[in-house]
């Protein structure tokens, strides 16, 4: 096969393209080039798409003996991840941009490029594994390693783009191992530190960056769940549900206990604060919702799900099932810490089923948060 | 087997000057000093220097070895713009085009932000046609109205990517009329189209070696006996104190033979590559009624052809036919490595989409027809394939 293989400069990628190449295809790397201002150098896990990463990249296709190159998405990174960031987080989300760029660049702009230009499949560091079932279907597993599982990620991808995706890593891998052969390969990127943070916020503080990317204050009011005002803030759009610090209410609450964000409503510039228990969600439901491979036969029935919410959450058991158009999801025990915006991801044993943006959640305990914010925003 | 067609960025070293530059790096001795070794190191760089003033068409005290052309570049125009406003402070205006290569143009934008108000360069940036191509006309107009403030004029004897030539003798004419010194940036037109510094009438000329068969690493600015410049470099006075380092003698020497052959072989190739060139476009022509060669009607390089084929990204073009094995090119990527749209098409009104679909093919002294057949067979393949990614994305 003519495999590209998506070349991030970190080890994964590198040894990924190594295990492809070993394979016997024949492998071209690209590196994705993302940000228009990418003359910056890396400082410990942070960044991406620096002069750094390319350098390395480079470096490592040079060891493999493949070519390389470097491909511009970073206009379409800029209009279908940052501006998708920014937008849902201004409309009150908590959004994950590094799967809008799976779902948009890596496996949509990419692929499609690839596909154009003659390769049969895109190759990347991600940790999962893909199967074929006994009549042929293809399969997204969690990868063996579970610590480094990142199969949440690629819940975006749909059959067609599973069918050109390769995951040399999934199988058998472990990070270590990964980090030891990329060393016995001779790949200087061996002990490269792992990145954790938004590529495109290089200072690392997402709030300080919104602040900058929205501009202006847009001062509002942070009330409580039975309404009373608790205090103003500078702008809703900095807040995520689940938040704890930097609320800047003088007031300790009344049992002494902290306090979180429970919901943002931008219609109202409001934030909705509470106690952890408020946090609690026993439904949550999303319309843009996309089955990984082939999908189920009858969805109009609740079925048995694994359900996930964070890259590196838990995964719990619950129900899912579409219901006018949107797919709702009750887990058995409710959760803490999910956030519209965020994505959640079904499981069925290992196999990734499907996914949703979350459009919205129903608390556990504290009912319709939107239409008490909407009702003091009435009243003020 | 790989096909090389980017000798444009840079030409395979000559075999003849690799047998000699090999031998030669065994020679021990500085320049510089004073004892026999010194001496006939010093031979080997004056030697160099006699043959390469021959092949230039200048005095052998005109040229200033420099590591390359983007060093001779950056002494030529920074050390006659300070040259000149040190003598005459109203000159701080510079005259040249949007469409030189970076060892200009940023040595041109760096004048124009750094140091003090007064010192700061002013740029006049000729309008270009849809060709590359500027008025003669206009430019003397601009030299009547303030031809007393213009401290140079830059322009490049040919455009190193689309392969345009400028009429450099009648620019030089034109300026001596206002006392206006004129620089040519060499580097892309030396090797190609004959070139004489005496008849040109510049005062400056920047050449390099590995565009014509010497390795990397060994240029020259030439320096009319007559201008002044300040030094850029400063250090132990080599070069008329104008450059400043250790003279490099071997590549001096490597320089001197390489552009001594290609000068011996100029018509010949003039003619071979005029003629590759004619093949290569009807044949593109055949294959791709659409395509757009640049700067068609006008007088180009033999040795370069520009093409811009609609819809199709120019870097998708390039890595295809690299994955098939044939090498061109489509103007400078950045450190990173992606390549954007040509800032050379853009100065000559291009969109940046249609600034993004072009390809440059480029010939040298060892190029055949059988380069131009592999290209050919090539093509059709790769374009269909960039036509797919264009509509893609």
């Amino acid at each position: 096969m003519k495999v590209l293989a998506a070349m991030s400069g970190g080890v994964d990628s590198a040894v990924a393209a190594a295990r492809a190449v070993e394979a016997g295809h024949e492998v071209v790397g690209v590196h994705l080039a993302l940000s228009r201002n990418a003359g910056t150098l890396r400082t410990g896990s942070r960044g991406c798409c620096t002069i750094e990463d390319s350098m390395d990249a480079q470096r490592a296709c040079n060891v493999l003996g493949i070519p390389y190159y470097v491909w511009d998405f970073s206009d379409r990174f800029k209009e279908q991840v940052v501006e998708d960031f920014v937008a849902e987080y201004q409309a009150g989300r908590t959004p994950n941009p590094c799967m809008r760029c799976n779902e948009r660049i890596k496996f949509a702009a990419l692929l499609e490029k690839a596909l154009a230009m003659g390769f049969d499949a895109v190759c990347t560091g991600h940790y999962a594994t893909l199967l074929t079932d006994e009549v042929g279907n293809l399969e997204l597993h969690r990868s063996n390693e579970l610590a480094k599982d990142q199969s949440y990620v690629l819940g975006v991808l749909n059959a067609e783009q599973l069918a050109h995706s390769m995951f040399p890593l999934g199988a058998e891998a472990s990070k270590s191992d990964v980090r030891a052969e990329a060393d016995r390969r001779g790949l200087a990127v061996a002990n490269k530190p792992d990145s954790y943070d938004i590529c495109f916020i290089p200072e690392g503080d997402t709030q300080d960056w919104l602040t900058e990317k929205v501009g202006g204050k847009a001062p509002g009011q942070i009330i409580d769940v039975d309404g009373n005002v608790l205090g103003k803030h500078e702008g809703s759009y900095g807040f995520t549900v689940g938040q704890r610090k930097g609320l800047r209410i003088g007031k300790p609450a009344v049992d002494g206990n902290p306090r979180y964000v429970l919901s943002i409503s931008p219609k109202t510039n409001t934030v909705v604060v509470g106690p952890q228990a408020a946090l609690a969600v026993s439904e949550l439901a999303g319309s843009r919702y996309t089955w990984c491979g082939v999908a189920p036969s009858n969805v109009s029935e609740f079925f048995d799900v694994g359900v996930q919410v964070r890259a590196h959450g838990e995964e719990v058991p619950g129900q899912a099932a579409v219901i006018d158009g949107e797919l709702v999801i009750r887990v058995n025990e409710p959760i803490i810490g999910v956030a519209p915006g965020q994505t959640a991801v079904l499981y069925v044993g290992t196999r990734v089923l499907g996914q949703t943006t979350i459009d919205r959640t129903v608390s556990a305990v504290a009912g319709d948060l939107e239409a008490l914010a909407e009702n003091v925003a009435s009243q003020a | 087997m790989a096909v090389y067609l980017d000798h444009a960025s840079t030409s395979p070293i000559r075999p003849e000057v690799l047998l000699r530059y090999t031998a030669d790096l065994a020679l021990v001795g500085n320049p510089s000093s004073v004892h026999a070794f010194g001496q006939r190191a010093r031979m080997v760089v004056e030697d160099a220097r006699e043959s390469l003033a021959d092949t230039l068409g200048c005095h052998r005290s005109e040229i200033i070895f420099t590591s390359g052309g983007t060093e001779a570049d950056n002494l030529a125009i920074k050390g006659l713009f300070w040259a000149r406003i040190n003598a005459d402070a109203r000159r701080r205006v510079i005259v040249s085009a949007a469409s030189e290569h970076h060892a200009v143009l940023d040595a041109l934008e760096w004048l124009e932000r750094h140091g003090p108000d007064e010192q700061r360069a002013e740029l006049h940036l000729l309008e270009l046609d849809a060709d590359g191509r500027f008025d003669l006309a206009e430019l003397e107009r601009f030299l009547v109205k303030r031809g007393d403030e213009v401290a140079l004029i830059s322009l490049m004897w040919a455009n190193n990517e689309t392969g345009l030539v400028w009429p450099i003798a009648e620019v030089s004419k034109l300026a001596a009329k206002f006392g206006v010194p004129v620089h040519s940036d060499a580097v892309a037109a030396f090797g190609h189209v004959p070139v004489d510094f005496a008849e040109s009438g510049l005062g400056l000329m920047s050449v390099s070696g590995h565009k014509v068969g010497a390795p990397v690493g060994i240029g020259a600015l030439v320096v009319r006996r007559d201008i002044n410049l300040v030094p850029v470099n400063h250090g132990g006075g080599h070069e008329r104190k104008l450059r400043s380092g250790t003279l490099n003698a071997v590549g001096a020497s490597a320089f001197a033979m390489a552009a001594a052959a290609s000068n011996a072989s100029l018509l010949e190739r003039a003619h071979r590559d005029a003629a590759l060139k004619q093949k290569l476009i009807e044949a593109v022509r055949a294959l791709v009624p659409n395509v757009q060669v640049t700067a068609e009607a006008a007088e180009t390089l033999p040795s370069t052809v520009h093409l811009s084929f609609p819809g199709c990204p120019g870097d998708s073009i390039l890595v295809l036919l690299d994955m098939a094995g044939v090498a061109v090119s489509n103007g400078a990527a950045c450190q990173a490595g992606v390549i954007g749209a040509s800032h050379v098409m853009l100065a000559m009104g291009r969109s940046e989409q249609a600034a993004s679909e072009c390809i440059r093919v480029s010939f040298g002294y060892d190029t055949t027809e059988s380069d131009i057949d592999a290209f050919l067979a090539a093509l059709p393949a790769a374009y269909e394939g960039a036509r797919k990614a264009g509509v893609a994305a």
